[in-house]
Parts: C-alpha cells; sequence; structure tokens
C-alpha cells in the first residue's frame, strides 16, 4: 500500500449487527438519563456516539458493557444480553476506560504481562508495546506515565484479548493534539483490523475523523445517525445569505442562495454590496442545532 | 479478509489460573508499597518493644511475665491488622482508583480476586510473626510454643484468623463513603476492638461488659488463641472459662469466616454506587 489512508475493511453488513439497542430508558434517582434511545452498531464498523456532556452516552456504553443494570429496553451486543451475558462473552469485549492497569507501582511492561494471563487470547506483549507506541516507556512505572501514555496503556489492555468490539469512551478527553492525532491513528489501525470500534465523544472533528457513522445523542436519545458529512443534511443545505444596508445588517437564510444573491445584484447595478457573505452551516453549527433542539436541559 | 464465522474461542483461563497471577501481583504491589510494608511488619514490633520495656517486670494471671502474656496479644493483633485492616482498606481504595472497574470488565471471576487477598495476607502474616517470634524469644526471653501441639496451635489459629480477618476486610470493604472514610472507620474499629480483646491488659481484668462485647468478635478468640499457644498449660486456668477453649475458638472463627463469606457475596461491589 503507498498511500498513507488507511484501507478500511467494507462494513459488513450482511452480517448480524454487532450491537442492539432498542427503547433503552435508564434512571438515576428519578433523572432520567436515558429516554427510549435505540442504537444500531454494524460488524466492523467505527461508530460514534456524539453529544454533549450529561447527554447519556457513558451511560450507554456502560449498559452495553454490562456494567449498569438498564430500566426497560433490548439490548444485544454481540448477540447476548449484557445484563446476563458470561465471561465466555466478556472475552469477546474489549473497553478501554479511564480506570488503569492493576496499580501505579507497576511498570508498564508488568501491568500487561499480568493481565495477559486474564485471556486465553493474548496478543504478545511486545507486539502490544510497540502497537501503541510503548515499547520505550516499557519498564517506566504506570504511576509516571504522563496522561498521554496512560490512554495509551488503556488502548493496550483494551484490545489485549483481541476482541471483536471495542468500547472507548471519551478516549482522547484531557489529551493534547500530539496524543490525540496519535490516538486516532491506534484507533484507525484497530478498524483496520477489522474490529468493531463503538466510541463516544463530545469533540466533533474526532467523531468526523474516526467514524464510518455518527449517531448524536441528546436529551436520552439518539437524534441522527449518519455519516460525518452527511450529518445534519438538512440543515446543511440552508445557506446564510449576509450583507449591509444603509439602516443595519440584513440576513436571508435560504436553500438557493444563487437566487437571493441574483436580486440583490439586481438591486446594487453599479456597485459593491456592501459586506456580503455567503455561508453554509460547519459541521458544529449542524451540531450545535441538533443537539440544543432536542435537549430540554441538562439531565444531570 | 477475515471470514464471517469467527473461530470460536477457547474458555477463559480458570479461577485458580487467575488466583495464581492474583496472588503474585498482590505481593509484588505489596513490596513495593512502603507505608503499608512498614506499617505492616513493624507495628507489633514496636508494640513488643514498647511494652515489654514499660510493663517488663509485671506479672500476668497465673504469674505469667508480662511479655510473654503480651506476645500473644501482639501476634493476634498483627494478624488482625494485616489481614481485617489491610485488606478492608485496600480494597476501598482499588475500588476508588477504578481499578477494580477494570477486573468486572476483564470478566475476572470474583473468588479469583478474593483468592488474591487471602494469598498476600497469609504470605505478609507469615513474614510478620517470622520477624515477631524471634525478637521476643531472643530480647525478652519469651518460651516459644513447647511442643509440636502447640505449634500446630499457633498455625491454626493464625490460618484461621488471618482468614477470618481476610473474609471480613472484604466486607468492610463495602461500607458506603470514601475509602478513606472506610480507612478512618476500620482503623477506629481496630484500634477498640484491641482494648477490649487483652491485648493489651489481662482478659479478665477487664470489666464484664467488655469482656462480652469483645467474645462477639473473632480478635478476643485469636488472642485467647495465641495464649494457648505461648503460654504454659497450668496458666489456662486463668482464662474466663478455666481453659483454652480450643473448641469455641475455632468455632467462632469459623463462623465469623461463613459470616463474612456470606456478607462477601451478597455486598461485594466492583464499583462505587453510581450517584
Amino acid at each position: 500500500m503507498t498511500t498513507t489512508e488507511v484501507a478500511r475493511p467494507p462494513v459488513r453488513t450482511g452480517d448480524t449487527p454487532a450491537v442492539t439497542v432498542r427503547g433503552l430508558v435508564k434512571a438515576y434517582g428519578g433523572t432520567t438519563v436515558l429516554d427510549g434511545l435505540d442504537l444500531e452498531v454494524r460488524r466492523g464498523e467505527c461508530f460514534a456516539l456524539l453529544g454533549p456532556n450529561g447527554a447519556g452516552k457513558t451511560t450507554t456504553i456502560e449498559v452495553l458493557e454490562g456494567v449498569l443494570r438498564r430500566d426497560a429496553g433490548e439490548v444485544s451486543v454481540l448477540g447476548e444480553d449484557p445484563a446476563t451475558a458470561g465471561r465466555a462473552w466478556r472475552a469477546r469485549l474489549g473497553v478501554v476506560s479511564q480506570g488503569e492497569g492493576a496499580g501505579q507501582a507497576l511498570s508498564v511492561r508488568e501491568t500487561l504481562v499480568h493481565f495477559a494471563r486474564y485471556t486465553s487470547t493474548p496478543c504478545p506483549v511486545d507486539e502490544l508495546l510497540a502497537a501503541v507506541g510503548l515499547t520505550e516507556q516499557a519498564d517506566t512505572r504506570v504511576g509516571s506515565l504522563s496522561g498521554g501514555q496512560r490512554r495509551r496503556l488503556a488502548v493496550a489492555l483494551g484490545v489485549q484479548g483481541r476482541p471483536e468490539l471495542v468500547f472507548l469512551d471519551e478516549p482522547t478527553t484531557g489529551m493534547d493534539p500530539v496524543a490525540r492525532r496519535q490516538f486516532w491513528q491506534l484507533v484507525r489501525d484497530l478498524r483496520a483490523d477489522g474490529t468493531t470500534v463503538l466510541l463516544t465523544t463530545h469533540y466533533l472533528d474526532e467523531a468526523a475523523e474516526l467514524a464510518d457513522r455518527v449517531g448524536v445523542v441528546a436529551g436520552g436519545r439518539l437524534v441522527e445517525v449518519a455519516p460525518p458529512a452527511e450529518l445534519g443534511a438538512a440543515l446543511r443545505r440552508e445557506a446564510t445569505v449576509r450583507w449591509r444596508e444603509p439602516g443595519g445588517w440584513r440576513e436571508v437564510r435560504t436553500e438557493q442562495p444563487a437566487g437571493v444573491l441574483r436580486d440583490l445584484l439586481a438591486a446594487h447595478p453599479c456597485g459593491e454590496v456592501p459586506d456580503l457573505s455567503v455561508t453554509r452551516p460547519g459541521l458544529e453549527d449542524v451540531y450545535l442545532a441538533l443537539v440544543g433542539a432536542t435537549s430540554g436541559g441538562d439531565p444531570r | 479478509m477475515t471470514s464471517t464465522l469467527t473461530p470460536a474461542r477457547p474458555a477463559p483461563p480458570s479461577t485458580a489460573r487467575i488466583a495464581q497471577a492474583r496472588v503474585g501481583l498482590e505481593l509484588r504491589l505489596f513490596a513495593r508499597e512502603r507505608q503499608q510494608v512498614v506499617f505492616s511488619f513493624a507495628y507489633p514490633l514496636v508494640m513488643m518493644v514498647i511494652f515489654a520495656s514499660v510493663l517488663g517486670g509485671d506479672e500476668r494471671p497465673g504469674d505469667v511475665p508480662f511479655a510473654q502474656y503480651f506476645l500473644a496479644g501482639i501476634a493476634a493483633t498483627g494478624i488482625m491488622l494485616s489481614s481485617f485492616q489491610a485488606v478492608g482498606t485496600a480494597i476501598s481504595a482499588e475500588r476508588e482508583a477504578g481499578l477494580l472497574g477494570r477486573l468486572q470488565l476483564l470478566g475476572t471471576p470474583p473468588a479469583a480476586y478474593f483468592a488474591g487477598k487471602a494469598g498476600q495476607v497469609l504470605v505478609t502474616t507469615a513474614v510478620q510473626l517470622a520477624l515477631l517470634l524471634p525478637l521476643a524469644r531472643y530480647a525478652y526471653d519469651v518460651p516459644m510454643p513447647a511442643d509440636l501441639g502447640h505449634w500446630l496451635t499457633f498455625l491454626w489459629v493464625a490460618a484461621l484468623g488471618a482468614l477470618a480477618g481476610t473474609v471480613l476486610g472484604i466486607a468492610v470493604s463495602a461500607l458506603p463513603g470514601s475509602a478513606s472514610s472506610v480507612t478512618t472507620t476500620v482503623s477506629g474499629f481496630a484500634i477498640v476492638l484491641q482494648f477490649f480483646s487483652g491485648v493489651f491488659f489481662g482478659f479478665t481484668e477487664l470489666p464484664g461488659w467488655m469482656q462480652q462485647v469483645a467474645a462477639l468478635f473473632p480478635l478476643k478468640w485469636l488472642t485467647q488463641g495465641m495464649r494457648s499457644a505461648f503460654l504454659p498449660e497450668q496458666a489456662g486456668a486463668f482464662e474466663v472459662a478455666g481453659g483454652w477453649e480450643h473448641g469455641r475458638t475455632a468455632l467462632v472463627l469459623v463462623a465469623w469466616v461463613i459470616i463474612g463469606v456470606m456478607v462477601c457475596a451478597r455486598t461485594f461491589r466492583w464499583r462505587r454506587a453510581a450517584g
């Protein structure tokens, strides 16, 4: 392969989905965090759950991981109900969680060697170290690692047992831009190996960069699912034409900006239209519109 | 391209294999935690030195030299600290740090985790006693258990006490609150229990109500069992019941192990309760 682009194996749409969720409901002490969430993640795809803090992303992931009981709804992860699935099912899942390893006093290598004993299908430790770029830190104690390095160790631990499905919960929160890009590459590599990836993020660029499809969560529901480029297609078609008149700013929102411009130019036959601009909403505007339109207050 | 049928995975490693890995890990982590090492190993030694130096001339019921009586008590205390207190505080701290959450996600059988703790406790308790006994023997002329029978008593009492302490340590780690509040509760309880159980004072010199409260908990029985191993046979006449009560000691300790296991099975959580 000569291009830098990582070849993506096609998403296997024919298979049963890796994750199916119907009408998921979860409340904490009277506060409804998930309010009928539906979700489908196909085998082999990278799916991003995108939403503001408190939208219910982490709660969703925790239900899918089988560490949080749901109040209602149907959930199937790799063909089993997480609430009742056993160790054999867990062995097929990988979780990159915030809590790291076994203790700060262990070295990176010791941590990986230890956890290799919990799985019947461990990746060789040296391969794993190389894959996450921690070969040089192999003998460093976990307590002395930088934040970015710890996250990479968390990735190594998450994929150590060669999982079919990996959950990444806000994996790059708190990372510097360089660490973030390195991390993205790790996720692309996973995806390229055919692993299904479900990640949560509140960073738009991250979702756009990594995901085959993005699901926007707001107010405990999935409000839209689309490939990143098609997110909020209807919203995006609308352009804003803006210019200044002696009385002040004028603004027109339209799906046919050319028509508006033609009229404008006709009205100014011999001169400039002051401060004329035509803008279309960026991904961020679309996202804010999607989230803002539905979130009825802070659920937490 | 991978085929759509993923080959069946081999079954996950057995509980016993993971337990083995846990014991190794727990010991390694324990050894690297300097404060814990110093506290666990030095506390009984320091107490032995202080009390034997200050009260060395005293005698306890049955003409037993103070140091001899005290060795039994401080050995029992050491076992309680390195099992009950160390395990209770360690588990709540590990839960708070999210280490237990990681284990849950890996599908770790809880029994493997508990076995790791128990294995670590048995080894550290053995090391602790291996330091304490020679100190008492050579610095304060405390006689060691008289014969094989007394050594065997010493061993079963120590092992059962450590086991009960471990199980109860796991049980108290489920107390609500932060790790530091659990630590405070557990330490406070352990200190009071030492006074109630005849570690520092002769048990028969304590007020009756204090004796009765102490008799509910394992430390009193652990201490009494230790006395039966270290004190001369005739000293048993000066116990509350006029004898060593080995049967009852074993019964109470085993009962606590069973109660502890039942509490653990019902209350053990990998994660702190959600908000």
